[in-house]
């Protein structure tokens, strides 16, 4: 009797998970289908009007997509020489040994700082670096958040790339070492190809953070609602632009905006199973 | 493998690579360095008795004070209040469903539920935290009429609950077998065997993921923004809009009249997140499997 109540006490609390995920599936799409219905999905996505005056409101997500794929690749692009260096420090020169440790905390508390202070940190004090070298006009813009964001995504993308480049055998490496190749060799011809497919997955997990992240990009980008031509123009990305406007709009705006809240949740959803699924592949080889 | 390189060119190649490993991997730590350093310098002559204990001043009071060249009067106390109730009612919500939640995945692992609830909580714990404030926003929010700390609070918990199941869960797997085995020919019933011989093994684990999950959500702004709104006073409501740490920050930094509490909110804010952080890894090393 009593394990007939614990097991439903289980299986209650676990479908809890289910409950929340398709409702959040379910009433973002129920939310966002005024502005789908009055624009139509495509031209929505396609469109790079944005218009608030009311009676000529005209809304489209093409900005903000644009927006947060450059913030999103520039942030990866930036983020490889810094993280995979990390990585091949913690799990191959120096694994197990102290110094691999305290690296290892310092982008544990790297992960563990708030991202509103991030924020801050970029717009006091990388803001004016960046307009001191010529880098950008206003000092905040595509560029700056990239940078920032680019420091945020590291600790991730280091940690998960370590664990699979210990996970290479030492009979292949010492096999390589035993017929001449030398460090940089074995790195190369041995750990890059084995441990690959991990450090790739890891990657894409890390894409999966920067493209969701919110009050740093916002505090950064400058917020201005044009297709950005170049990096060095301010813009906004999909989460900026609704933590912008989501307070004080109503109507056509807010379901425009839920809209643009649900096209982030698929892409980081699709994202993120990407990942999982290249990753639960890795480990399995 | 052909090479016809010198062996020493080789050699200096990989002498190289490990050079630039290193300085990369020592430039990783300026960010860090530099942040700690900008919110110390700047916040810590704030941090005192009176900043912790008292509400945020309005705008007119601000003008007043800075207009008199005296510093700003008052503190975060309306968000330190709030930030506590908060991730308390969230916890207490989050924790037990978190905890049952990760046994049931470690239980029933390899069935077809088990797989797709796991799924589905690594897709909520990818999920942006600003989708979680507008998914609020539209459950609680609107149907409630009202912005509110008891929103923000669900906001909280479902950024908390993946987390916890996680950690868990993964705990539980790693639980020898034998354990429960032995719990279950000594005669002991399955939720006995489970709450009082499991669970209480587990419970290191399970306590520093439960610390990674708070230091985790006590930093999060853009959830809390739609849901419990913020505001200055110090309020005991839950039914009421509330400050928390991270939004007087945001506040702070969006009006130019307060900006001088914004580096003492941030120091708060972050010795208590690396102070979670660093106490939890401590406690994972001391309680280790």
């Amino acid at each position: 009797m009593q394990d007939k109540l614990f097991r439903s006490c289980l299986f209650l609390s676990a479908i809890v998970i289910p409950l929340i995920g398709g409702g959040i599936l379910l009433s973002l799409t129920a939310d966002a289908s005024g502005a789908f219905e009055t624009f139509g999905f495509w031209h929505f996505i396609c469109s790079d009007q944005w218009v608030t005056t009311a009676g000529q409101e005209n809304y489209g997500a093409l900005p903000f997509i644009t927006g947060t794929l450059l913030t999103t690749l520039l942030a990866l692009l930036l983020c490889i020489p810094f993280s995979l260096p990390v990585a091949l420090f913690t799990g191959e020169y120096f694994r197990g040994r102290k110094i691999a440790t305290v690296l290892g905390t310092v982008t544990d508390l790297l992960a563990g700082i708030p991202s509103i202070i991030y924020g801050l940190w970029g717009f006091y004090v990388l803001r004016g670096v960046f307009m001191h070298l010529g880098l950008s006009p206003q000092g905040s813009g595509i560029l700056t958040a990239s940078f920032v964001l680019s420091i945020m995504i590291v600790p991730y993308a280091a940690s998960l790339s370590a664990e699979f480049i210990k996970m290479v055998p030492s009979d292949l490496k010492e096999a390589a070492y035993a017929i001449g190749a030398t460090r940089a060799e074995v790195i190369r011809r041995v750990i890059f190809p084995v441990a690959g497919p991990g450090i790739f997955s890891a990657y894409i997990l890390a894409i999966g953070r920067a493209l969701g992240e919110t009050m740093t990009v916002t505090m950064l980008i400058g917020n201005t609602n044009q297709l950005p031509d170049t990096l060095r123009t301010t813009g906004n990305t999909m989460a900026s632009i609704i933590a912008n406007q989501f307070g004080e709009a109503d109507g056509l705006k807010l379901s425009s905006l839920i809209a643009i809240g649900l096209l982030l949740f698929l892409i980081t959803a699709v994202i993120n199973m990407i990942g999982k699924l290249l990753i639960q592949r890795a480990r399995h080889v | 493998m052909q090479n016809s390189q010198p062996i020493k060119l080789r050699i200096f190649k990989s002498r190289l690579l490990f050079v630039s490993v290193c300085v990369c991997s020592a430039i990783t730590a300026i960010p860090l360095l530099a942040i700690l350093g900008e919110v110390l310098v700047k916040g810590w002559h704030q941090l005192g008795w009176s900043f912790l204990t008292e509400a945020t001043p309005n705008a007119y009071k601000a003008m007043m004070a800075a207009a008199q060249g005296e510093s700003l009067p008052g503190g975060i106390a309306g968000g330190i209040v709030g930030t506590f109730l908060m991730l308390l009612t969230a916890s207490v919500a989050a924790i037990p469903t978190g905890i049952l939640c990760g046994i049931f995945l470690s239980e029933y692992r390899g069935s077809w539920v088990a797989t797709g609830i796991s799924y589905l909580t690594d897709l909520l714990q990818g999920t942006p935290s600003i989708i979680i404030g507008i998914i609020v926003y539209i459950w609680v929010v609107v149907p409630t009429r009202g912005y509110s700390a008891f929103a923000g609070s669900v906001a909280l918990f479902i950024m908390m609950l993946p987390l916890i199941i996680r950690s868990t869960e993964e705990t539980m797997n790693v639980l020898p077998a034998t354990l429960k085995e032995a719990g279950l020919a000594l005669g002991g019933s399955y939720w006995r065997v489970m709450l009082q011989v499991l669970l209480p093994s587990a419970l290191g684990s399970i306590f520093t993921g439960i610390l990674l999950a708070i230091s985790r959500v006590v930093g999060e702004t853009a959830p809390l923004m739609f849901t419990a709104l913020g505001g200055a006073a110090i309020s005991w409501n839950m039914a009421k809009p509330m400050a928390a740490v991270p939004l007087l920050i945001w506040e702070f930094f969006n009006d130019p009249n307060l900006q001088s509490l914004i580096w003492g909110a941030s120091l708060f804010l972050l010795t208590f997140v690396l102070f979670l952080n660093l106490s939890a890894k401590r406690i994972a090393k001391k309680w280790k499997l």
